[in-house]
């Protein structure tokens, strides 16, 4: 651990360590993320929904896409920046780090909760039936049992920060994986494959068809930063509340 | 005779603790020579064991730093025994010696005479009593060389013949340059005790 | 160091040998739930036949979670494990010395059974070894990885449950290896390969658990 330590991070680095520093820094920055993530998915959303070509094979229902797409790439995301802050909580042994992977939890679970939905939605009017064992949406069902793990451990230890720490042992190995079940589940779809259609094949698209699709998963992104901000703030008022600044501040509302 | 100050073995400086979010000590320094006995002292839950556990490595320091000066050995016995039900007084010896210096059967033999288990040894500890099983993992006094001891609550389950003797075996101890951190409910009937009391270094800030 | 790992292996297997249910409960479970198959789904050869791996494989999961409460357990409640994380070895030696101790008392007897539960399911004689030999690869990697999970909730109460969240998602390649290996001898072809993957998930696992569990085993340490 002393190694990483001996590292020279910017200053930024380590001011984001002050839970105080984070708040106010934190609490300017939350505007600019609401409104490009309003944008953007409204944007997305309308082009995707409304105005892009519909697809030769799937008809309308394939639109489906610009939203369970977006959810299945970010909830991959979302879990490695949950093992990420923890491992820079763990190394560097900053409470602000934990703060901001135990707010990834809930926020990661619902995105899987809604690709998986999603999922099921695309799969009823494409195969007949809302759940086929197809490698992505096997893949996406083990992360929601990989994030209901961290969840559970996490709620299970009372004291936060132990339970910071606890965790971020749990993502990151749950982080490093990802790549073997997400390659051990595809290696046994092929085994098992009746259908001849998958999720994941999209490999030419008009850009009338990608564009909403980049738009939509940019908007995700700025929603989920502002989601983790909010809910880090709400968090660093209530662990540090003991402080005087927090009293400040409180006053002042 | 030396006319040198007594070695220190052990320095703490500006130690603090925070549990469930409450800062239960904090600037705390503390300074062990040889031949001195030192009684943390506090209410449940103030932090004595803790303080102790920060001491012997067990809980990271976030906050000031320990140093042993002679870089030595220290033995840590901890609140509850590390006695296994499933093996005999002379078998738990074994294995705890084994994790530092290893003890042949004589040593752990005399050892456990000397803790008042002549003919206990190889009665399997489910079958002792708390006082019998508490002897047996203060046994390791008799085993271990290392000059400085910290203990949680050494004299609990103990009756007072057993006190007495404990107290008789830490002056020895300290008699041949040794050093005691403990912590106890029960005061320690040794000269020269000093006090670390953590519901007063709480109060007034500093210590 | 080998000498510190050798003295936990040896006094771990002098417990289990003192309290054997330790070792022969996780097994006696392993037979009964596969027993349950039959009774549950249906007793004719031809579907069991096809589920036998599974069944086995699965069995061999769950069996493997129930006895991961060797590990640390009692030691974290009497106090061993302290002095055991206070020695000047490295906590991961600990570590992989108490999964090698939790694989002879658990894996290895499960592997030993698994021919004779597997004929029970009538899977294809053919296919056995490949069955064999994939549990036998396999199950160090479970209790690998099960040390992590046990590591992780030393302290908390009733953390059995708890241990199978947060450890079967992390089984589920092993399982989909071991069984699709069998899947394959049953079809006459080769499993090599299988095997390897199996292979290189066991080094996998010694290289990041070892690590995660020693850790996870220091944080423990700060409750209480």
């Amino acid at each position: 651990m002393s190694w990483f330590e001996s590292w020279h991070m910017p200053r930024w680095f380590y001011q984001m360590g002050s839970p105080k520093w984070f708040f106010e820094i934190g609490g300017r920055l939350q505007p600019w993320f609401m409104v490009a993530a309003i944008a953007m998915i409204t944007w997305g959303l309308l082009w995707g929904l409304l105005y892009a070509p519909a697809d030769y094979q799937q008809g309308n229902s394939f639109r489906i896409m610009y939203v369970h797409v977006p959810a299945a790439i970010l909830s991959q995301s979302i879990f490695v920046m949950m093992a990420v802050t923890g491992l820079i909580g763990l190394v560097w042994k900053m409470k602000v780090a934990f703060m901001v992977a135990r707010s990834c939890t809930l926020i990661g679970a619902s995105f899987t909760a809604l690709a998986l939905i999603t999922g099921a939605v695309w799969g009823k009017p494409t195969w007949g039936t809302y759940w086929v064992w197809d490698a992505r949406l096997t893949s996406t069902l083990i992360m929601l049992f990989l994030y209901t793990g961290v969840i559970a451990l996490n709620q299970a230890i009372a004291d936060r920060s132990i339970a910071g720490r606890a965790t971020a042992i749990l993502s990151i190995v749950g982080t490093i994986n990802i790549p073997v079940i997400k390659y051990s589940v595809e290696w046994w779809n092929t085994l098992h494959q009746s259908s001849s259609f998958s999720l994941t094949a999209k490999p030419t698209m008009p850009a009338e068809m990608y564009i909403p699709l980049l738009l939509m998963v940019v908007g995700c992104y700025s929603l989920i930063v502002w989601l983790v901000l909010q809910r880090t703030r709400n968090e660093i008022l209530d662990q540090e509340r003991q402080a005087s600044w927090v009293a400040r501040y409180l006053e002042e509302r | 005779m030396p006319s040198t100050m007594p070695d220190i073995l052990l320095q703490a400086l500006d130690l603090a603790c925070e549990r469930d979010e409450r800062m239960l000590f904090k600037g705390l320094n503390l300074t062990v020579k040889a031949g001195e006995i030192w009684h943390i002292k506090g209410p449940n839950g103030a932090g004595k064991t803790s303080l102790l556990r920060q001491i012997a490595g067990l809980l990271p320091i976030f906050q000031g730093n320990v140093s042993f000066p002679l870089d030595q050995s220290i033995l840590y016995i901890g609140h509850k025994s590390a006695i296994k039900d499933q093996l005999s007084a002379n078998e738990n010896l074994a294995w705890l010696t084994a994790l530092g210096v290893p003890s042949d059967e004589n040593q752990r033999y005399r050892a456990l005479e000397k803790v008042g288990l002549r003919g206990y040894e190889e009665t399997m500890s489910a079958q002792l009593s708390a006082g019998q099983r508490r002897r047996v993992a203060l046994a390791r006094l008799h085993l271990n060389a290392a000059p400085l001891w910290l203990l949680d609550e050494p004299l609990t389950a103990m009756d007072k013949q057993g006190i007495a003797d404990e107290q008789a075996w830490f002056a020895d101890h300290l008699k041949q340059g040794g050093a005691i951190v403990l912590t106890s409910h029960q005061d320690l009937d040794i000269p020269g005790v000093q006090i670390l009391d953590l519901h007063a270094a709480m109060e007034t800030a500093s210590c | 160091m080998l000498g510190f790992m050798y003295s936990v292996i040896r006094r771990d297997l002098l417990l289990v040998m003192r309290h054997p249910a330790e070792m022969v409960n996780p097994l006696v479970f392993f037979v009964l739930v596969i027993a349950l198959f039959p009774m549950g789904v249906s007793p004719e050869a031809s579907l069991l036949s096809q589920t036998a791996a599974g069944v086995v494989w699965v069995a061999a999961l769950l069996a493997t979670l129930l006895s991961l409460d060797i590990l640390f357990k009692a030691d974290y409640a009497d106090g061993s494990l302290e002095q055991l994380l206070l020695t000047s070895h490295p906590a991961w030696a600990l570590v992989i010395a108490k999964v090698i101790v939790h694989w002879l008392v658990s894996g290895l007897p499960l592997v030993i059974m698994s021919p004779l539960v597997a004929t029970m399911l009538f899977l294809p004689a053919d296919a056995i070894p490949t069955l064999l030999l994939g549990l036998l690869i396999g199950t160090p990697t479970l209790s690998l990885f099960g040390a992590v999970g046990a590591a992780l909730v030393t302290g908390v109460k009733s953390g059995g449950m708890l241990i199978s969240l947060l450890v079967l998602p992390l089984y589920i390649p092993v399982l989909l290896f071991g069984t699709g290996a069998v899947a394959a001898a049953v079809l006459g072809m080769p499993v090599g390969g299988y095997m390897a993957y199996l292979g290189a998930m066991l080094v996998f696992a010694l290289m990041v658990t070892p690590w995660a569990a020693a850790t996870a085993l220091k944080v423990g340490q700060m409750q209480g």
